[in-house]
């Protein structure tokens, strides 16, 4: 495939995709659209943990978690997902098996990505095996930065084919590309190269998700959508932490996209401390106060 | 990938539902913090609240339910007289001998108060012109205070505004403004006659005078000199009574160019000071190589704010022929997610369109673009029951000479007229006997200086649109008025210079 996106790309004006961003924050979410708002979010969180200290007894607690957010008089969804590095992939595998809940790994030598493609590829085909469905690759920001936008796309295109069945989420670090036109451009890229999503952050560099980053990413899947008709999810991930952020994020993707694209296969939360003042909001809707943090179990 | 592929994709799509709405939902989110209300609006003259002369009311009507929302005094000739004899007395005995340090002190402390009683005042404002609570929170409120706050910094040190030449003040200011931003509007008129020392007499708009009571009472509560502003309300007669009146040494009107011309003829030979800021049928110009999506957003800013209620409306938008359809189909789906509705509600983007009147100007201008076969867009939105509403539309297939192209519609209604190369956007964008504003999309920067540069429009935004400041000056050309307000030039009118 030659690649002659750059140039036909829309321009992205930063001034008006921050405003445009920031107009989603002033909607009022109160009471029942709060309440439906919040669980759909827990049910598009990717629950997850990216340390080099991650252990398989830690990793156990975070799918309990994952699985029963809340205590059940809550009626809180289970996430969509659990999210660790490929040597913990087959015990979080074990731990959800039936559960209906995703397992997701970072591969591609997350999250530099500074490796040779063979390497790469062999970390994506060993978390597959251990029975990862979901992949969260990185893209080579140094290739991109540079302007080798073919080998970016090639690279994307191998890791998907790597994936065989498991679904492809495609990390730009949004932070290292720092320009809308990179985001807007990166996302074409990917979505022409076979990601099923679009991913903003690897959490490990900040800035991570922003509001207008993802607006622009969003934005691009809406196009897609209408020029193809086919849908491509979105992922923010890293820096979201409270549960108004994430109405915020489901306001923006709600009245760009559609309500279409409210769901779990198109939009997912990449998040490990968020779960925690959604549990308090939801408690706070249903008991009328607010509880202290102790009275939820950790993940 | 083709070259140009993504673009020219998306043209094709017309139709494809992105389904709004059905997943997920917002509650009603209506403000409701209680308001001070009241049951009937007195005159402000010589800073007491008094009974009209007449002793007739005349109701105020909430235009999103279109019952009554209150009653207001019914200012005749001799308020008026009353309140020019208060202001020239004002004037020549307490604010004109003041220090201006003084003068900056007391328009300090309204900015304040209006900042501390700003959601009250919004809510009001968007009870009694229907505008959403989300642009009088966020948009008239912090710019009134602002403009407050502006000029009180001004009010000492006019010299330096001025270099070389001595600024002296007019006098008595009469004052006449609309209803489509009653409270800022009168913060733009009287914040900047006080500055410069000259007393006023303001009369509101017949539809949208409550808040203007409740900033005279901020005058009286912040302990502003008695007369140094009077507020006289009534309909279109009391004002001119007031831009006729002989103690009056200088006007400004802001309002349609209809009766902006007759008070330049009453004014004419009199040696009263005059500016006029008038309609305006600003084009809207977007270039193919514009950022697409913001521009669409600008372009959505630019018509339907106010409920389009803005003399310096994106009314005319002028595609370049190649983008076309493309922004044609972005509109329309775009203008789906606008929500109409409730003004008090702070999710609603369009509240209720001012009065019955222009509900009935903007129907009229609707049909007769039917009528001369242009095609009509609108939203699918459902109305509230009762009081005034206009659902967001566009017309496509508009030429020049359709009057939707050519009248001041003043209402969420949108022309969209195309071009196809740079110099017949200036020439259509021209082609309007108004000139108060206008915009420019495009991602080449030299373009908009150059574009720009010949458009005959007294505010150019570039990739932007209704973006003010205090620090701006605004006004227009042609029959858009003249004069200019905020800034450094909107000290100007207020002053002679010896």
């Amino acid at each position: 495939m030659s690649f002659s996106l750059r140039g036909t790309v829309p321009r992205i004006d930063q001034v008006g995709v921050e405003e445009r961003a920031a107009s989603f924050t002033k909607r009022s979410i109160k009471n029942e659209s709060k309440r439906t708002g919040l669980r759909l979010a827990v049910s598009m969180m990717d629950l997850t943990t990216l340390e080099g200290a991650d252990t398989k007894g830690k990793v156990s607690q975070l799918c309990r978690k994952a699985l029963q957010p809340m205590a059940a008089r809550y009626d809180c969804p289970p996430c969509a997902a659990v999210c660790v590095y490929p040597n913990l992939v087959a015990h979080a595998v074990k731990e959800l098996e039936g559960s209906g809940i995703a397992v997701a790994s970072v591969a591609t030598g997350f999250p530099s990505g500074q490796y040779p493609l063979e390497i790469r590829l062999a970390d994506v085909r060993d978390a597959v095996n251990s029975g990862a469905s979901e992949i969260d690759m990185v893209i080579s920001r140094g290739a991109f930065l540079e302007g080798d936008l073919q080998r970016v796309s090639d690279e994307i295109a191998a890791v998907k084919e790597a994936c065989g069945e498991a679904h492809l989420k495609v990390i730009f670090e949004t932070g290292e590309l720092q320009t809308y036109d990179n985001v807007r451009l990166a996302s074409q890229l990917a979505i022409e190269a076979g990601a099923d999503f679009i991913k903003t952050s690897t959490g490990k560099v900040s800035p991570a998700a922003t509001l207008p980053v993802t607006l622009v990413m969003v934005e691009t899947v809406r196009d897609h959508f209408l020029a193809t008709g086919k849908r491509i999810g979105v992922k923010p991930a890293g820096g979201i932490r409270t549960a108004k952020e994430a109405l915020q994020y489901l306001v923006m993707v709600k009245e760009t996209a559609g309500d279409a694209w409210l769901t779990a296969d198109l939009f997912r939360f990449g998040a490990s401390s968020l779960l925690g003042d959604v549990e308090l909001q939801l408690a706070k809707l249903a008991d009328g106060n607010y509880q202290s943090a102790d009275y939820f179990a950790k993940g | 990938m083709e070259v140009h592929g993504i673009l020219l994709m998306i043209a094709k799509d017309d139709n494809t539902p992105l389904s709004p709405g059905s997943t997920w939902d917002y509650a009603p989110a209506p403000e409701t913090m209680p308001v001070n209300l009241r049951k009937q609006y007195e005159l402000f003259i010589n800073g007491q609240f008094v009974a009209p002369a007449s002793g007739k009311y005349f109701a105020s009507i909430n235009p999103a339910t279109g019952k009554k929302l209150t009653r207001i005094a019914h200012g005749t000739e001799a308020d008026i007289n009353a309140a020019v004899k208060s202001a020239r007395r004002a004037y020549e005995k307490v604010w004109k001998p003041m220090p201006p340090s003084e003068r900056g002190k007391y328009l300090f402390r309204i900015a304040r108060m209006i900042q501390e009683k700003s959601r009250e005042l919004a809510i009001l404002e968007s009870m009694d012109g229907g505008k959403p609570i989300r642009e009088s929170r966020d948009f008239d409120l912090p710019l009134v205070a602002a403009h407050f706050f502006y000029y009180a910094g001004w009010a000492d040190k006019l010299s330096y505004a001025f270099p070389g030449r001595n600024p002296v003040p007019l006098g008595v200011a009469g004052q006449i403004i609309p209803w489509n931003f009653p409270l800022l509007m009168a913060a733009w008129k009287i914040a900047s006659a006080l500055a410069c020392g000259n007393t006023v007499v303001l009369k509101p708009a017949e539809t949208t005078s409550v808040t203007a009571m409740h900033l005279a009472e901020i005058f009286q509560e912040a302990g502003l000199p008695p007369g140094v502003v009077n507020i006289v309300t009534g309909p279109g007669e009391t004002g001119a009574a007031l831009a006729g009146h002989r103690g009056i040494d200088k006007i400004a009107f802001t309002g349609s160019t209809g009766v902006g011309k007759g008070i330049a003829r009453q004014l004419a030979g009199t040696g009263k000071k005059l500016t006029l800021e008038l309609g305006g049928k600003a084009a809207n110009i977007v270039f193919d190589d514009a950022p697409i999506e913001q521009a669409v957003e600008g372009v959505i800013k630019g018509i339907y704010f106010n409920q389009g209620h803005v003399c310096c409306a994106g009314s005319r938008l002028l595609l370049q022929e190649s983008i076309h359809d493309e922004v044609v189909s972005r509109l329309k789906r775009r203008i789906e997610t606008l929500r109409v509705g409730d003004p008090l509600d702070k999710n609603t983007d369009i509240g209720a369109i001012n009065s019955r009147e222009q509900l009935g100007r903007i129907t009229e201008l609707i049909g007769s673009g039917i009528e001369e076969g242009a095609e009509l867009h609108q939203s699918r939105c459902a109305l509230p029951e009762g009081g005034y509403w206009c659902r967001p539309s566009f017309f496509t297939g508009v030429t020049s000479s359709h009057r939707i192209a050519r009248e001041e519609i003043f209402g969420p209604v949108l022309s969209i007229m195309t071009f196809r190369t740079p110099a017949e956007a200036v020439e259509r964008a021209n082609n309007t006997c108004y000139g108060l504003s206008a915009g420019i999309w495009t991602d080449k920067g030299s373009k908009i200086f150059k574009i720009a540069s010949q458009l005959k429009a007294g505010v150019i935004w570039a990739n932007t649109f209704n973006q003010f400041d205090p620090t701006s000056p605004f006004g227009g050309y042609k029959e858009s008025g003249f004069g200019r307000e905020g800034g450094l030039h909107g000290l100007m009118p207020y002053v002679s210079l010896e």
